[in-house]
């Protein structure tokens, strides 16, 4: 696998407070990897010591094999975006980019063309000050943008998109991650990265729950539970029963099957002659894997929500 | 490596650094000027800055009059420049006679009395001209002198080289007004003579001491280059203008004094070389209506072998404030402690906006050197600063004491290059605070309290100077150690021991060297930034 970006046992804490417990994963090229988690998980805190801001008391982070520190123009290995409002609001949007540019060795011509990727032509020459939330992520990204990076990491980029830019946002990672770049985004709503995330990093309580590919996770999530609606209950669950399945009682007239696939279920009950007007296989939502997979870090639901650092 | 192959920068696979390393502190510098060049109120700030500098002194230049006699009038005065094109008060009693080519002089000196003005009555302001009739008691001034004396010509503000007693410095060896050489100490008296000693040869005086008149030590020697070949020499006395620094403050400062008078007995006048015989003359050197020195007279007069020379005035340097004539030219420049307020701001701002926004983290991951970072940061806020100083002096300089002059003010002349360092310092002056005030931030991180420490670091040490909350002494210590100590930089005349003077920042006057005061402000920067570097690298940003 082509280096990206390798965390591998990262263990910070804010005085009382873990932080981070043994954070580990690696990002992998061509694909919007998901960085998911509560509010307090780790997100912001595993991409700032990604990002050399904040050193890790144990642990270590690579992008493209080497530690970020050691990057001469780091802009050029990885693009970041940790808080589109960090902006010194009488500076232009351009002029933002442009200190940016210089800093990397880069040219205004290059400014101009980020510019013109984030959609940002009529705004580009106004006090940044003046931005919507949305235009301060589009120019977040456009920063993020400007070294060419093979790697991209965005900390809750959707936040603040009107839904014209959540779907603007969608298709420019996907595209990014199309031309081969490592895509790494943070949020703490599993429902952003439904339509866009191709791998999920799953993480509490500062370490990584899970780390599957977002196909596998729906699969899993799933099961093999079919959603059965009947008028004859009793001889339904009698004949299922009998065939394997589990069936529990979900309704009036409807039960869930497990054990049995759905062209089974139909098998059986068309050869008992017991009638029935729906067999649906149950597709489980992304927010319900999402919940079952964090049901077992469950402790840190009662803590109060607590952004880790500041 | 294969994710780096989108980026020009190449890895030297033996030390793990980039091949362009050496260019990045560069792309560090130019990304911070255009941080700082693409904010509009940091360049407001520092255009300020420089305004404020040349306007305060131009009002202060604007709003000071001098003016002679009740109708206030233009003074007519002439002020003599010495040999080094500073401005100079000569005026003594001189009893001399010609010397052609080499020879000396050699005279005892048994008595050194005098007047001072009484404290009840004839108090004038020292800046005037004049010779009031004031109430005079017995006393010598410290600094009233008589002996002999070799001088180019009786021209004011020719060469001269002398050696001389002294009401309360000992036996003295002075040339060309600036020069000052200690010698045995010690008032002469009947019971105790001082025997002095001037020999010329070619263009090197060299004077002598004695207690008895055979055995001499050398106090120095004084090249007069030009000394023209046939010289005035003999005896002289002169005793300097009581002046009384009464009140202080950021207004100015006011004195009160008088004119003083020495006599001093002298015998024994041995003369060898090309001498006249006979032909002593005595002159009243300087003291008339034009000049500007409180003078009160003088004569002498000779009694078998011994000559009384009763002399008032002054042989030296004209000093701010003295009891001289004269502005120095580095009021025009009062103006720059109020530039400096603004460029600390700036310059705190230049740091503390980006902790405030969080700005810090993008600027942090774009150049993870974090002390190039704030070097960078150092460099360019200090370069603003200083050309920003350097153009309000050039304008100031030249305009303020122009305005000064138009209103009747005598400006003391200064040499070019004490000109160009005053330009240079003002502008180094404003660098240091700047990177102080930017040092300062870093550490704190927060606009507010920044500011507050580095104006409190900086701007109460000068004020309580400047208003003299301190005794004198305490000042001069308070002015060794703090930031402000730079401000001797902007000093334009220097400090001359041999003339009394109360040296205060009100009166232009330092207790440091010029650079050395400058020194002691890039230590405080240099420390703070160091400090700066250290917090910056250890802190979680």
């Amino acid at each position: 696998m082509d280096t990206t970006i390798e965390v591998s046992g990262l263990r910070k804490r804010f005085g009382p407070t873990v932080a981070l417990d043994g954070m580990s994963f690696t990002v992998a090229p061509g694909q919007v990897t998901g960085f998911v988690g509560p509010n307090g998980a780790g997100k912001s805190t595993t991409m700032r010591v990604i990002l050399g801001l904040d050193a890790p008391d144990a642990g270590s982070a690579l992008v493209g094999g080497r530690p970020y520190h050691s990057l001469r123009h780091p802009m050029h290995h990885v693009g970041s975006l940790l808080d589109a409002g960090a902006l010194q609001p009488s500076r232009t949007g351009r002029n933002h980019l442009l200190w940016l540019a210089h800093s990397q060795g880069l040219t205004a011509q290059r400014v101009d063309e980020v510019i013109g990727q984030a959609g940002l032509e009529k705004a580009a020459r106004r006090r940044a000050g003046g931005y919507s939330l949305g235009m301060r992520q589009r120019l977040g990204l456009a920063a993020a943008m400007l070294g060419d990076p093979p790697v991209i990491m965005l900390d809750e980029p959707f936040n603040g998109l009107d839904p014209e830019g959540i779907v603007w946002m969608r298709g420019f990672l996907a595209a990014l991650a199309r031309q081969g770049r490592a895509v790494l985004v943070s949020s703490h709503l599993m429902s952003e990265l439904e339509d866009t995330a191709d791998h999920l990093v799953v993480i509490g309580r500062g370490k990584v729950i899970a780390d599957i590919s977002m196909a596998d996770l729906i699969a899993a999530a799933s099961g093999d539970r079919v959603t059965l609606r009947t008028s004859a209950r009793p001889e339904a669950m009698t004949v299922l029963e009998h065939a394997g399945a589990t069936v529990t009682v979900t309704g009036r007239d409807t039960l869930t099957v497990s054990g049995l696939d759905a062209e089974r279920i139909v098998a059986v009950l068309t050869s008992h002659t017991v009638p029935f007007s729906e067999v649906s296989a149950h597709r489980a939502t992304l927010e319900q894997a999402y919940m079952d997979l964090t049901r077992d870090a469950v402790e840190y639901r009662a803590e109060p929500a607590r952004e880790a650092g500041r | 490596m294969s994710a780096g192959t989108a980026a020009p920068d190449r890895m030297d696979a033996r030390t793990g650094r980039d091949a362009a390393g050496q260019g990045s502190f560069a792309h560090v510098l130019r990304a911070e000027w255009t941080k700082f060049r693409t904010v509009r109120g940091w360049v407001i700030g520092m255009v300020v800055a420089a305004l404020v500098t040349v306007l305060v002194g131009y009002l202060s230049a604007a709003g000071s009059h001098t003016g002679c006699g009740t109708s206030g009038g233009a003074c007519h005065f002439i002020v003599p420049l010495g040999p080094g094109g500073e401005a100079v008060t000569d005026s003594f009693y001189f009893v001399h006679q010609p010397l052609a080519g080499n020879g000396s002089i050699t005279a005892r000196v048994t008595m050194l009395t005098g007047t001072l003005p009484s404290a009840s009555g004839g108090r004038v302001h020292a800046n005037i001209g004049g010779n009031p009739r004031a109430t005079t008691h017995p006393g010598v001034e410290q600094w009233s002198k008589a002996g002999i004396i070799i001088k180019e010509s009786t021209r004011r503000g020719s060469a001269y080289a002398a050696v001389m007693v002294t009401g309360g410095h000992g036996v003295r060896m002075q040339y060309d007004y600036t020069q000052d050489i200690a010698g045995p100490p010690g008032r002469p008296s009947t019971a105790s003579p001082r025997w002095l000693r001037l020999t010329r040869s070619g263009d090197t005086i060299t004077g002598y001491a004695s207690a008895d008149g055979t055995h001499w030590t050398q106090i120095g020697t004084a090249t007069l280059a030009g000394l023209p070949g046939t010289v005035q020499a003999g005896l002289f006395a002169t005793s300097p203008a009581y002046s009384l620094t009464t009140s202080q403050g950021l207004a100015g400062t006011s004195s009160t004094g008088g004119p003083t008078t020495a006599t001093g007995v002298l015998d024994h006048v041995t003369l060898y070389g090309a001498w006249r015989a006979g032909g002593w003359r005595g002159d009243l050197i300087g003291g008339g209506p034009s000049d500007p020195y409180p003078v009160q007279g003088g004569g002498y007069h000779q009694a078998g072998g011994a000559f009384s020379v009763t002399g008032s005035g002054d042989i030296a340097p004209d000093l701010n404030n003295g009891p001289g004539p004269g502005q120095s030219i580095q009021f025009s420049l009062v103006g720059t402690f109020f530039g400096l307020i603004a460029v600390v701001v700036v310059a705190v701002m230049f740091i503390t906006a980006e902790y405030r926004r969080g700005l810090i983290r993008t600027t942090l991951a774009a150049s993870p050197r974090r002390g190039q970072v704030l070097a960078a940061k150092a460099v360019v806020i200090g370069a603003v600063a200083f050309v920003a100083g350097l153009v309000a002096a050039v304008v100031a300089i030249p305009v303020n004491s122009a305005v000064s002059r138009g209103n009747g003010n005598y400006v003391l002349p200064v040499s070019a290059l004490t000109e160009v360092r005053m330009v240079l310092g003002t502008g180094a002056l404003l660098a240091g605070a700047a990177i102080l005030a930017l040092a300062v931030g870093a550490a704190l991180r927060r606009s507010a309290i920044t500011v507050t420490v580095v104006i409190v670091v900086i701007v109460l040490p000068y004020l309580i100077s400047v208003i003299n909350l301190l005794s004198a002494g305490g000042d001069q210590w308070l002015l060794r150690l703090v930031p402000a100590a730079a401000f001797s930089i902007q000093q334009a005349i220097p400090n001359y021991p041999q003339v009394s003077n109360v040296c205060t920042p009100g009166t232009g006057c330092y207790p440091l060297a010029p650079w050395t005061g400058f020194a002691v402000l890039c230590a405080w920067a240099l420390a703070a930034l160091g400090l700066a570097v250290v917090l910056l690298r250890r802190r979680d940003a």
